[in-house]
């Protein structure tokens, strides 16, 4: 057969574009084996139409090579002969690995406990922190409180339970040259919810005139029961009666609790 | 890495021996595909079968049958041509002439950055008409010389040597 001829039919292009029938890919596979020059033409069309097709290809998104390797099996992942060991070496080996193994499990118990003393030593000082802040606000109060009782320019007004509550008493601290007012409301049961006890500087002639000076609230919160009031300058004498929650304009008369005079 | 090389280290199902082997052909079968499924999605899932089945089935491959490529290239045509059935596309639209494989380029600007990838589209644009035609039939869409004669209207006995006159040209072009 002319190789010659036999290339220019245009047979080794279908073979390559995979167009011909079993029989004819045997003939030309056979040809190609006993005929360089034929082998050679078929790689050259493989390359000419492998190139087109390339550079025709449309973006190829490096996500495809991912998803298809994700489904196919390995076997190898290098090229690397593996060559028969003896057997001495292949112990040692799983020596050291048993070996390594169990260091791993024994260090990773080691830090777990460590990890967990940690934990407990940061609540454990969470919760000491949290004692000496309240201690700090507490000696705070306490110290407001022995100021204000040892405080000699302080007159000291007592005042005494009426109708509503006798058992009841409370102290004012005046001071006059600063005109501060402090109530020791030790005295005093806590108000019902939705109440709140009000603080009066009463004025007795010509008519008794009450002026607000203030409110107790948080009076529950405040363990020592010593308030700083509003100041006032010419007070008769001191009033504490309960109101409504937010304080009224004038005093609530029946639900005066404590009254005395300068 | 030649084809010959290749096939013994693919049969050891070497993880490397496959990413020399996408890196050579997966854009050559994705242009095959994508021309004939006109989806995106479809033809990354066509490639993706057809990668899947050439490494499964490579047991099958003996060179007696023909190159590793050309398995490879009827993988891709089969899968995409089962695909594009089971999703009814229109047949009708695959032929007409305006809509071949030199559209692939102008559907998008995200073309491979090869640098001879602009020089080929030049000349591909210079390939007589005929040319586009007959390589598209054959080898894009795997019509047989029958098929392509009688969509072309040209003698069965010149379809093999009109594309590989038209083939030459390309080798000239491309110096292989």
């Amino acid at each position: 057969m002319d190789i010659k001829q036999y290339i220019e039919s245009g047979i080794l292009e279908l073979y390559v574009y995979g167009l011909l029938s079993e029989a004819e890919n045997i003939e030309v596979s056979q040809m190609a084996k006993k005929h360089r020059e034929i082998e050679n033409e078929i790689i050259s069309i493989e390359k000419a139409i492998v190139n087109l097709s390339t550079s025709f290809s449309p973006f190829l998104s490096a996500d495809n090579f991912e998803k298809i390797k994700a489904k196919l099996d390995f076997k190898y992942s290098k090229v690397i002969e593996i060559k028969p060991q003896n057997n001495w070496s292949q112990y040692v080996g799983w020596a050291a690995a048993v070996a390594l193994l169990l260091g791993i499990g024994y260090q990773y118990t080691q830090l777990n406990n460590t990890q967990n003393q940690v934990l407990t030593a940061q609540k454990e000082k969470t919760n000491l922190q949290e004692t000496v802040v309240g201690l700090k606000l507490k000696n705070k109060q306490t110290l407001t409180a022995l100021t204000v009782i040892r405080d000699e320019k302080n007159a000291v007004i007592n005042l005494s339970g009426q109708a509503v509550s006798p058992k009841s008493s409370a102290k004012i601290y005046w001071n006059k040259e600063t005109e501060v007012v402090y109530v020791d409301a030790a005295g005093l049961p806590e108000p019902p919810k939705g109440m709140v006890y009000q603080i009066w500087s009463l004025k007795l002639l010509p008519q008794l005139t009450p002026t607000s000076i203030g409110l107790l609230s948080d009076f529950s919160a405040n363990k020592e029961k010593i308030f700083a009031v509003e100041k006032t300058g010419d007070a008769e004498a001191f009033g504490i009666t309960l109101e409504p929650a937010g304080g009224s304009k004038t005093p609530t008369m029946e639900q005066l609790y404590a009254l005395g005079k300068v | 890495m030649t084809q010959e090389e290749l096939i013994p280290l693919m049969l050891k199902k070497d993880e490397r021996a496959f990413t020399i082997m996408y890196d050579m052909y997966s854009k050559s079968l994705f242009s095959v595909i994508s021309n004939l499924l006109k989806e995106t999605e479809d033809a990354e899932d066509t490639l993706q079968e057809v990668f899947v089945k050439i490494w499964k089935s490579i047991d099958g491959y003996s060179e007696s049958k023909g190159r590793f490529y050309t398995w490879m290239l009827n993988i891709a045509r089969n899968t995409a041509i089962d695909k594009l059935r089971s999703k009814g596309y229109n047949n009708s639209q695959k032929n007409l002439s305006a809509d071949n494989f030199v559209h692939l380029v102008d559907d998008s600007n995200k073309l491979t950055n090869r640098i001879d990838t602009i020089g080929i589209l030049e000349f591909v644009k210079k390939l007589k008409p005929k040319c586009i035609e007959i390589i598209e039939l054959l080898f894009f869409q795997g019509y047989t010389q029958q098929e392509a004669s009688d969509e072309l209207a040209i003698p069965l006995g010149t379809v093999k040597t009109q594309n590989r006159n038209c083939i030459n040209d390309l080798r000239t072009y491309l110096k292989v």
